[in-house]
C-alpha cells in the first residue's frame, strides 16, 4: 500500500519515544485486549452501513457456485450490530432476507423472510457456527465483532505478505462458538485483520481466512474488498467479493425491524 | 373473478404509481410437474398420472429511496387432465409506501400469520387455492388496502378487504379431490352482497425477548366453506359450499428458547355452521414444538424433531379432518450449497387409525434450477361417507417439480 513506508517510520518514532518500555509492563493477555479495544474505538463511529458482496463457493473439485447478497447493517452502541442481508441469487430464494440482531455473550436475535411463502420466522440462533448459505462462513465468522466476544492474549509482531501485523490468539467466550481459538494477524497501521485460522472443538486447524484489497472510508473506516477461507479438512473454499460499500447512509432502526424484512429488496 | 369493489382496491394500487416508467426488474419461474398415482381413482372420470406446467413472473421497482415500490405477481397454471386446475390468479399486485411510523399497501397481496406447520388456524387474510396444492399451503391473492403502525409497542396492521376470493376445487376430472366433488358455480353466500361483502381484519404483533406475539381478529366472509349436498345442471350429485359470516380471534404465539421453538396457535370463531347444522361458536389450537439437533454426525447438517397437537373443540363436527390429531415430523436440512431439505410427516388422528403422510422434499442444482419431490399417503382412511378423506383414500402420490428460476 502507498502509505507502508510512511507507516515503518511512524512506528519507528513510537519505538523511540520509548512506548516499548510501557508495553513491558503488560502482561501478554493485557496487551492483546488493549489492541482489541484500540481495533474497536478506531472502527467505531461509521453509523450505518451498506455494501454489496458476490460469495463464490468452490468444491473440492474446483466447482464453482454464486451467490449475491446485499447488507445493510446499523451500529448500536454498547451492543452488537443490526444486520440485514438480501439475497438476489440464487433466483430460487431471490428476496430472502435475514434480520439479526448481535450480542456479544447472549444468544442474536434472527428472523428470516421466506418470501415463497410471506412468511417472518423466527429461527433459533444457538448455532452461530452453522454454515451461512452452503459456504465456508459460519454465521460466527461474518457477525460483529464485539471485543467481549473474546479473550486475548498478544503472542509476537510479525510480518506477512509485506505488512507489519500483531499476532493475537483469541478464545470465544461465547459457549456455543464453534471454535477453541482464532490466530488473528492485525495490521499494525489499519487495525484490521489480514489473516485468521480458526481452530475447531478439536483444536486442530479447521480454516484460514485471509483478507486483501483493502480500502478507507470516510478517511477512517477500512475494509476488505476481497475475503477468502479455505477449510483445511473438506478442501473447500468460499471468497467474498465486496464492493459499493456505503457509510453513514441515514439507516435508522426502522429499517431493521420485522416489517423492514418483508419489503427489503 | 374480480369483483367491483376488488377492482377499486386495484385501481386505487394502480393510480399511485406515477405516469413515467422506472426501470424494474423481473424475476420468476417456470415449473413442470408430474404427479404419479399408487392407485386408480375413487371415481372413474378421475385421472391417473398427471403432467402440469406453471409460471409465476414478477415485476418490481421502487423509487422514492425505496420507500415506495410497486410489485405485480401474475400466476398461470396449464393442467394436463383438469379444467379446473389450469387457471390463471394475480398473487399480487400492490402499491406500498413506507414511512416512519406506518406502511400502507394497497392492491392484491398475500399475507401470512402464525407459526405452525400443521396447519395455519390463525392465516385467515387469503383464500386457499386448493387445485395449486393439496396441502392447503398455496393461497389465492387477496385484494386489501392495509395500514400498518409500527410503534414502540409493536406493530398494528387494519385492513379493509373488499372482494372475497372463492376456495378452488379440483373439477371433475380433478384428483385429489373429495366425492362427490364440489361445485363452485353454486355457491351460497351468507352476506347478501355475497363476494362483495367487505371484510375486516386487524392484527397486532410484538416479540419481547424469546417471545413473538401476534393477537389477531377477523369479520367477515369465512374461507372455510361448509357444503351442502345438491346436484349440477346434468343431474349429478355434487357438494355446493356454503360461505357463513363468522368474527374470529387469534392468538399466536413463538418461544425461541436455544435449540427449541416452542410454538402455539389458537382461534375462536363464531358464526361457521358446523356439520351437524349448528352455529356455535368454538375453538381450535395447535400447539407444538420444534427441537433441532445442529451439526448431526459431526456434520454440517441439522435434524429437527416436530410435534404439533391439532384440536378442534367441535370434534367430529368439525369441517377439517385434524380435530383431535397429532403431528410427528423430522426436518433435515443439510446446509450445503444446494441448500438440500426433507422433510418427512404424520398425522396421527387419535380416535382411529387413519394416518396422513407426507414428504417434502428440495434440492438445488446449479444456480438456477431446483427439484421438489413430494409424496402424500392416506392410511387407514375408513370408506364412510363421514369420512372427510373419503375422496382421497386412494390418492396416495409422488410428485417431481422441476423449476427454472430467473
Amino acid at each position: 500500500m502507498h502509505n507502508f513506508s510512511f507507516n515503518i517510520k511512524h512506528v519507528g518514532l513510537l519505538a523511540l519515544l520509548g512506548l516499548p518500555l510501557l508495553a513491558m509492563a503488560e502482561t501478554p493477555e493485557e496487551k492483546g485486549l488493549a489492541i482489541a479495544i484500540e481495533a474497536d474505538k478506531r472502527d467505531t463511529g461509521w453509523q450505518s452501513q451498506t455494501a454489496s458482496l458476490e460469495m463464490v463457493l468452490r468444491n473440492r473439485h474446483g466447482q464453482e457456485s454464486k451467490r449475491n447478497i446485499r447488507t445493510k447493517t446499523l451500529e448500536v452502541d454498547g451492543d452488537g450490530d443490526k444486520a440485514l442481508s438480501i439475497f438476489d441469487s440464487p433466483r430460487d430464494i431471490k428476496g430472502t432476507a435475514f434480520l439479526s440482531y448481535t450480542h456479544a455473550l447472549v444468544p442474536d436475535e434472527q428472523w428470516l423472510y421466506l418470501p415463497a411463502l410471506k412468511r417472518v420466522k423466527r429461527i433459533s440462533s444457538n448455532n452461530k457456527s452453522g454454515p451461512f448459505m452452503g459456504s465456508e462462513f459460519s454465521y460466527e465468522d461474518l457477525s460483529s465483532q464485539e471485543v467481549e466476544k473474546y479473550s486475548y492474549k498478544y503472542l509476537r509482531t510479525e510480518e506477512i505478505d509485506g505488512r507489519e501485523a500483531f499476532v493475537i490468539e483469541r478464545k470465544p467466550a461465547y459457549k456455543y462458538s464453534g471454535y477453541t481459538r482464532l490466530i488473528t494477524w492485525l495490521d499494525t497501521e489499519m487495525y484490521q485483520p489480514l489473516k485468521i485460522e480458526f481452530y475447531d472443538r478439536k483444536k486442530a486447524l479447521l480454516k484460514t481466512l485471509t483478507y486483501s484489497g483493502y480500502q478507507q472510508y470516510e478517511g477512517q473506516f477500512w475494509r476488505p474488498t476481497n475475503m477468502s477461507v479455505v477449510n483445511h479438512l473438506t478442501k473447500k473454499s468460499t471468497d467474498l467479493h465486496w464492493k459499493d460499500y456505503r457509510f453513514k447512509t441515514g439507516l435508522t432502526s426502522r429499517d431493521f425491524d420485522r416489517n423492514s424484512l418483508k419489503r427489503a429488496r | 373473478m374480480l369483483t367491483r369493489s376488488s377492482l377499486s382496491a386495484l385501481s386505487a394500487a394502480l393510480l399511485c404509481i406515477p405516469a413515467f416508467s422506472y426501470a424494474g426488474e423481473w424475476s420468476g419461474y417456470i415449473s413442470g410437474e408430474f404427479r404419479a398415482f399408487a392407485n386408480s381413482p375413487t371415481d372413474a372420470r378421475q385421472h391417473d398420472n398427471n403432467l402440469s406446467f406453471s409460471a409465476q413472473p414478477e415485476y418490481y421497482t421502487d423509487w422514492d429511496n425505496g420507500r415506495q415500490s410497486f410489485t405485480v405477481v401474475p400466476f398461470v397454471r396449464w393442467d394436463e387432465n383438469d379444467d379446473e386446475r389450469s387457471h390463471v390468479d394475480i398473487r399480487e399486485l400492490t402499491w406500498l409506501k413506507a414511512a416512519d411510523t406506518w406502511e400502507l399497501r394497497a392492491g392484491i397481496r398475500k399475507v401470512f400469520w402464525g407459526v405452525t406447520e400443521s396447519q395455519h388456524l390463525v392465516d385467515i387474510i387469503n383464500q386457499t387455492d386448493l387445485v395449486e396444492a393439496t396441502d392447503g399451503e398455496e393461497k389465492l391473492g387477496q385484494p386489501m388496502i392495509n395500514l400498518a403502525l409500527i410503534r414502540d409497542w409493536g406493530t398494528l396492521d387494519l385492513f379493509v378487504l373488499p372482494g372475497f376470493r372463492e376456495r378452488t376445487f379440483p373439477g371433475e376430472k380433478g384428483r385429489l379431490r373429495v366425492s362427490p366433488r364440489v361445485d363452485t358455480d353454486q355457491a351460497i353466500y351468507e352476506s347478501g352482497d355475497k363476494e362483495q361483502h367487505i371484510d375486516y381484519a386487524a392484527r397486532w404483533a410484538h416479540y419481547l425477548g424469546d417471545w413473538d406475539i401476534g393477537l389477531s381478529y377477523f369479520n367477515g366472509t369465512s374461507r372455510d366453506p361448509r357444503f351442502a349436498f345438491g346436484q349440477n345442471n346434468k343431474g349429478q350429485p355434487v357438494l355446493i359450499p356454503i360461505y357463513d359470516l363468522i368474527e374470529q380471534w387469534g392468538l399466536d404465539l413463538q418461544a425461541t428458547l436455544g435449540d427449541w421453538l416452542w410454538k402455539f396457535e389458537a382461534i375462536n370463531r363464531s358464526g361457521q355452521v358446523d356439520r351437524s347444522g349448528q352455529s356455535k361458536s368454538y375453538t381450535a389450537l395447535t400447539a407444538g414444538f420444534e427441537y433441532t439437533f445442529i451439526g448431526i454426525a459431526n456434520s454440517n447438517a441439522d435434524l429437527g424433531v416436530i410435534s404439533e397437537v391439532l384440536y378442534d373443540e367441535r370434534g367430529d363436527d368439525a369441517l377439517t379432518p385434524f380435530a383431535d390429531d397429532i403431528l410427528l415430523a423430522s426436518r433435515l436440512t443439510l446446509n450445503d450449497e444446494q441448500s438440500t431439505e426433507f422433510l418427512l410427516g404424520m398425522i396421527f388422528d387419535s380416535d382411529d387409525a387413519a394416518r396422513l403422510l407426507t414428504l417434502e422434499s428440495s434440492r438445488r442444482f446449479g444456480d438456477n434450477w431446483k427439484i421438489t419431490l413430494e409424496g402424500q399417503a392416506f392410511i387407514n382412511i375408513p370408506d364412510i361417507n363421514t369420512e372427510l378423506l373419503v375422496g382421497v383414500r386412494r390418492d396416495n402420490y409422488l410428485q417431481l417439480e422441476i423449476a427454472r428460476y430467473f
